[in-house]
């Protein structure tokens, strides 16, 4: 029998650990790249211009994507099991990130 | 006059020997009908052979919990015309847990986890004392009492996949049930609860992926339960009092 899990909390687990194995994976092919501003500075700067690519510049946003998925989803998770709050406390509380961080990225959108 | 006539329901059946094998039935549909309704009108007028168990049949005694189209429940208070999907309905034996035969899960691994997450209760006092008042508005109480309504149906413990990942897991029922008594004016050994809570397969394995408080047929809510013993067993941990 297919098992049905599709409820919030189970996505959100999903989703957290899903950006976490892509972090994962991307991370050595990142420290990889920093290396050679250590060690071949010119062949840094060749591989850096494939960063013009609009593939490339795509999978940019998805790396920030999972990033602040992953952040956020840490939150979730240390408030959830360190925080002895109620549901509806709970439900401020992220309602207060969200729009917070609604109206920062706002300004800092403004100001680029 | 209820939409349909008839329900095409299909039950998953086998035991230890045999591996689940679906089987399909047409069942009369009525306005009124639970799924428990429909699995007794299979035993009793298509096939005595069927297995299934229940005894209250109001949601008091936790035995008829079974899968039903995926989704672990309670099925003498779950509706039909709640989890139908179109005209048809797919019931099985509740998964994490072996199957004894059909729809009848061995709950033995389930009462054995309650047992091992120290979940009986440790007297402070003898039959010969009088018994302790209890403040009901302690912080306390309130945090035993959110758990107490508890029907031991397994429903929690099937819907966990760190269960089905982690044999050893202990599971959202037995936790919570260390956790009410952990909160327990009346208990004399919280150390032990927490000795028993805090090992391999303790509470520190919950992915807190939230199953059991979103299937929970008596909407309480183990994953809070469980949070709570991950916070009392670091605070112990890091030589903190309770």
């Amino acid at each position: 029998m297919k098992v049905a899990r599709a409820h919030p909390l189970w996505l959100a687990y999903l989703l957290h650990r899903l950006s976490g194995l892509g972090l994962a994976l991307f991370l050595p092919l990142h420290f990889w790249v920093l290396s050679y501003a250590l060690n071949d500075a010119a062949k840094l700067d060749a591989f850096l211009t494939l960063t013009e690519m609009p593939l490339v510049k795509l999978a940019e946003f998805g790396l920030v994507f999972l990033l602040a998925v992953h952040f956020f989803g840490g939150l979730r998770l240390i408030a959830l099991e360190w925080l002895p709050w109620s549901a509806p406390q709970k439900t401020w509380a992220a309602a207060a990130v969200a729009g917070s961080f609604l109206v920062s990225t706002t300004f800092l959108l403004q100001a680029i | 006059m209820p939409e349909r006539d008839h329900l095409t329901v299909t039950v998953l059946r086998g035991g230890p020997d045999a591996p689940l094998q679906p089987q399909t039935f047409e069942v009369p549909a009525y306005d009124n009908q639970t799924v428990l309704d429909v699995v007794s009108w299979i035993q009793q007028n298509a096939d005595p052979t069927l297995t299934y168990r229940f005894a209250c049949r109001v949601g008091m005694c936790g035995s008829c919990a079974m899968m039903v189209n995926g989704v672990p429940r309670w099925t003498c208070r779950t509706h039909v015309s709640k989890v139908l999907d179109g005209n048809t309905m797919e019931v099985g034996p509740l998964r994490n847990l072996p199957v004894i035969k059909d729809l009848a899960a061995d709950m033995d691994p389930f009462f054995d986890k309650w047992v091992a997450a120290e979940g009986r209760h440790h007297p402070t006092r003898s039959r010969d004392e009088a018994i302790a008042p209890i403040d009901p508005v302690a912080e306390e109480r309130q945090a035993a009492n959110a758990g107490i309504e508890c029907i031991n149906c397994s429903v929690c413990y099937s819907a966990c996949d760190t269960v089905a990942g982690n044999p050893d897991y202990l599971g959202p029922a037995a936790l919570q049930r260390a956790w009410t008594l952990y909160n327990d004016a009346k208990d004399a050994d919280r150390d032990a609860i927490l000795d028993a809570v805090s090992g391999q397969g303790g509470c520190h394995s919950c992915h807190s992926m939230g199953s059991c408080t979103a299937y929970c047929p008596n909407e309480l809510d183990p994953l809070s339960a469980i949070a709570g013993l991950k916070r009392a067993t670091a605070k112990r941990f890091f030589g903190g009092r309770k």
